[in-house]
């Protein structure tokens, strides 16, 4: 029961009206509208990239936007930077925590607030104080005064809860506080919203558990591609209601898969697990496959991607290649053995943006390129050209440093640089994130291609239209595990968005 | 509203407040406190062993020569740890102190009746005034700390160097009251050390009691986060160079006051060891953490090493490598520490207690 439920509806504390914010050419949102009001918890839901998190950093002032109204109290509102927000009594707290290693858990909370005696000094031993109560509040019990640096996720983000709480924010925004926390941490947590709801504060909520959803708001907004799809009162909504409106979308023929012979089995993984990240993963890909791994972000596909090629380690588990053991940790052996590792972040993980297209291009296959330990200019070009023409990359030259190419050009030099390895299993994290559309095409045909010849194939793809196109079978991680397992035919965008969010399905 | 305060209520049943608060207390004070304890005890253990050797190095003259020599290193030292908690580092000190100690002798040559004070002022000033190049030159360019002062080292030793164009400035050429600040005691210490005094009690108060001085370990510690959570952070790391500038400017007035005799290449090279006297008093150099205090101990441990090892008739070869030794032994020790809190706090269970 929300107090501000019954009646007229009481006017929103907070509105948010057609604002819109570009990264680029990537709009991030386009034409928001949201209205929170006193007293209420809204939820704010969407599939990855819907442009959650950009509002959120809107709200908290760290993101101008570029149009668009916003108001509290019906009085417009303009955030010139995080301690606007402050000052305006909006609260956030992050995915992720964002504190001070070095500093107190008690000056993490009260930064720029910390309680002051004579001389206009900081007085210590009221600010651990007032951590303290404010911990009680909260029911947990964190030392005050001990260093953030070494705190659990979940402890880092009872500290974040304890911070908003002490700013006695009128409006409170939780970008999935809950990720980390154990069932009796949420209950806290929610209890605290609640009461902040009673003295007529706001909250926005943003979560992909639909249970907390429904458990805590009343109202939900959704999101889809950075646009407003609807905004409801929790009571008029289904789950099923709310998932449709975030996929939303017809899946489009953009993403043609053609039908590979199957061949042995490549790559697999049985039962990896790494402490808190994730647990007893086991899959298999075969040749002229191609498995998709599906699942929200945090889910740990990533993660689990690393541990196979071995950049990460394990706590358990093995990873086999062709039948044969591969020793865990060791990224060469891994490549030696065939493997190779699209990552998803090109700038920092797989392109070193001040060389140029060539050296990236080959920088995977020095070894076997070079003739007594020197790297000769001819071979070097021979083989960048070869992959560059296969993979159509649009450059002026070949000596031109990577970072003069566009994201999607981008994208083909990682690709060529892998591919130039001859491998056997090809792991792609985000394959066509952040590029147009004609080249996300080209990207997929070459994937499809690539099966063809027998490449066993991980895809890990946010986007579903390109699972659920790409995909031979879809693997659906949720908080670490695989939790379906679905094959083409049966794997459909409410399918998969239900195990993703851990709506009732176990494999 | 009912769920939180039976929350409350019963974890303050098991948990009074002002045990736990008081017994747990400054795991970081502690920290601290042992990592200057531990320079103290450094510290000590050479002087004795220096004095075993030969004991005039315990005399009155010689204590007092040890706390003149090290005056100009402890305020640099200091003025360099508010730069470095901010995760930045200034190389431009050494130029800054040659620039204004050749400045404060042309003052003196232009008009040599100014009286000491405002030659001070002026000299703090002119550092300043470097400083705020430097802070500009970083808030513009948006390049790191070390690139734009390794630049305005040469920049500002040039600028000394056009301006001396081979000159000397003797201590005739200055005023008696004046170099009188350089050797002058007062009830036996002398006058350069009580001013370094003053400023290690100045800084190392502010970063510990004022909020801006938490924010700069704050922006040392995650500046992304120091960003999210509203602190001006461009202002306050251009605010700490400038006071950088004027520390150094004021060390360079001290200078002047004190050898009398300048060129162009006074201060050459100080600035590595101003940056090792704040590493090995346990300032980190990712910044984030240190004090004024520790900084200013290193400034002392180094300078007393200097002299205890020219008492000890050892070759000066050895003085680099021990103070080499020294500042790996600084960082292992550091290490060491970080291990053992970290191990301690795991050793308790989540929630604490």
């Amino acid at each position: 029961m929300s107090p501000g439920a019954p009646g007229a509806e009481s006017a929103p504390l907070l509105e948010l009206d057609g604002v819109t914010k570009s990264f680029g050419a990537v709009a991030a949102l386009r034409g928001v509208h949201l209205a929170l009001h006193p007293g209420e918890a809204h939820a704010l839901v969407g599939e990855n990239g819907a442009g959650k998190s950009t509002l959120v950093k809107t709200l908290a002032g760290a993101h101008a936007p570029d149009s668009g109204r916003m108001t509290l109290d019906g009085r417009p509102l303009q955030l010139r930077g995080p301690a606007d927000a402050r000052a305006a009594g909006i609260a956030v707290i992050y995915q992720e925590p964002t504190l001070f290693p070095d500093l107190t858990v008690a000056e993490n909370i009260f930064m720029g607030r910390q309680p002051l005696r004579g001389l206009r000094r900081i007085d210590t031993r009221a600010m651990n104080r007032d951590a303290e109560r404010l911990f009680e509040r909260l029911g947990v019990r964190i030392d005050p005064a001990r260093p953030a640096r070494g705190l659990s996720i979940a402890d880092q983000q009872l500290v974040e809860i304890a911070k908003a709480l002490s700013f006695d924010a009128r409006v409170l925004i939780m970008d999935e506080p809950t990720a980390a926390l154990s069932g009796v941490e949420v209950e806290r947590l929610f209890a605290v919203a609640r009461s902040l709801c009673e003295r007529g504060a706001a909250v926005l909520f943003i979560s992909h558990r639909f249970d907390e959803v429904f458990d805590l708001c009343q109202r939900i907004t959704v999101l889809r591609d950075g646009a407003w799809v609807s905004s409801d009162r929790t009571a008029d909504l289904t789950v099923d209601e709310v998932v449709r409106r975030m996929v939303g979308r017809e899946v489009s023929s953009l993403y043609p898969k053609q039908d590979a012979p199957l061949r042995d089995t490549l790559l697999e993984v049985r039962g990896l697990s790494r402490a808190g990240v994730f647990s007893d993963v086991s899959f298999s890909v075969r040749g002229g496959e191609i498995v998709a791994l599906a699942g929200l972000v945090g889910a740990g596909r990533s993660e689990v991607a690393r541990a196979v090629f071995g950049v990460d380690r394990y706590d358990t588990g093995e990873v086999r290649v062709a039948g044969r053991v591969l020793p865990p940790g060791n990224p060469g052996k891994a490549i030696a053995a065939g493997m190779a590792l699209v990552p998803e972040d090109r700038r920092q993980q797989g392109l070193v943006m001040e060389l140029s297209v060539e050296r990236n291009a080959t920088l995977a296959r020095r070894r076997a390129l070079s003739r007594l330990g020197l790297l000769l200019g001819g071979a070097e070009r021979a083989e960048a050209r070869r992959w560059t023409r296969r993979l159509q990359v649009k450059t002026a030259r070949l000596a031109a440093p990577v970072a003069t190419l566009s994201g999607g050009n981008q994208q083909k030099v990682v690709l060529a640089k892998w591919l130039a390895t001859e491998p056997r299993i090809l792991i792609i994290d985000e394959p066509t994130r952040g590029i147009d559309v004609g080249t996300k095409a080209e990207v997929h045909r070459l994937l499809s291609e690539l099966a063809g010849e027998g490449l066993a194939i991980l895809m890990i793809s946010s986007e579903l239209p390109e699972v659920l196109g790409m995909a031979d079978r879809v693997l659906v991680m949720h908080e670490g595990r695989v939790v379906r397992e679905l094959p083409r035919g049966e794997a459909d965008e409410t399918s998969v968005m239900y195990a993703a969010t851990g709506q009732g399905a176990t494999a | 509203m009912s769920l939180t305060d039976t929350g409350a209520s019963v974890q303050a049943a098991d948990n009074p407040p002002p045990g736990p608060g008081r017994a747990r207390r400054g795991l970081t004070e502690r920290l601290l406190a042992v990592r200057e304890l531990s320079l103290l005890i450094a510290l000590a253990a050479l002087i004795l062993v220096t004095t075993l050797r030969n004991d005039r190095f315990l005399s009155g003259q010689s204590i007092k020569d040890l706390l003149l020599g090290c005056a100009i290193l402890v305020i640099l030292a200091v003025g360099q740890t508010l730069v470095i908690v901010t995760r930045n580092v200034d190389l431009s000190v050494g130029s800054i102190l040659g620039l204004v100690a050749f400045a404060t002798g042309e003052l003196f040559l232009a008009a040599p009746g100014t009286p000491w004070p405002l030659a001070l002022l002026l000299g703090v000033a002119l550092g300043a005034v470097c400083g705020v190049v430097n802070g500009g030159l970083i808030a513009v360019a948006k390049v790191p700390a070390l690139v734009i002062t390794l630049g305005t080292l040469y920049a500002f030793r040039g600028v000394d160097y056009y301006w001396a164009a081979g000159r000397q400035i003797n201590a005739a050429d200055m005023p008696r009251s004046f170099l009188r600040l350089g050797n002058q005691t007062v009830l036996g210490v002398p006058v350069l050390f009580l001013v370094a005094l003053i400023v290690v009690a100045a800084v190392g108060f502010y970063l510990r009691s004022y909020r801006s001085g938490r924010e700069l370990y704050a922006i040392g510690s995650e500046p992304a986060a120091a960003r999210l959570s509203g602190i001006p952070v461009g202002r306050r790391v251009f605010a700490v160079f400038v006071a950088n500038g004027a520390l150094a400017g004021l060390a360079g007035v001290l200078y002047a006051a004190r050898f009398g005799t300048l060129d162009a290449a006074a201060g050459t090279g100080l600035e590595l060891q101003v940056v090792a006297a704040a590493v090995v008093g346990g300032v980190a150099i990712f910044g984030g953490s240190g004090s004024a205090y520790g900084a200013a101990l290193g400034a002392v441990l180094l300078t007393t090493i200097g002299s205890s090892l020219a008492v000890l008739r050892i070759d000066p070869f050895w003085q680099q490598a021990v103070v080499g030794a020294l500042i790996l032994a600084a960082i292992g020790l550091d290490r060491l520490l970080a291990l053992r809190m970290a191990a301690r706090l795991r050793g308790r269970s989540a929630h604490g207690a």
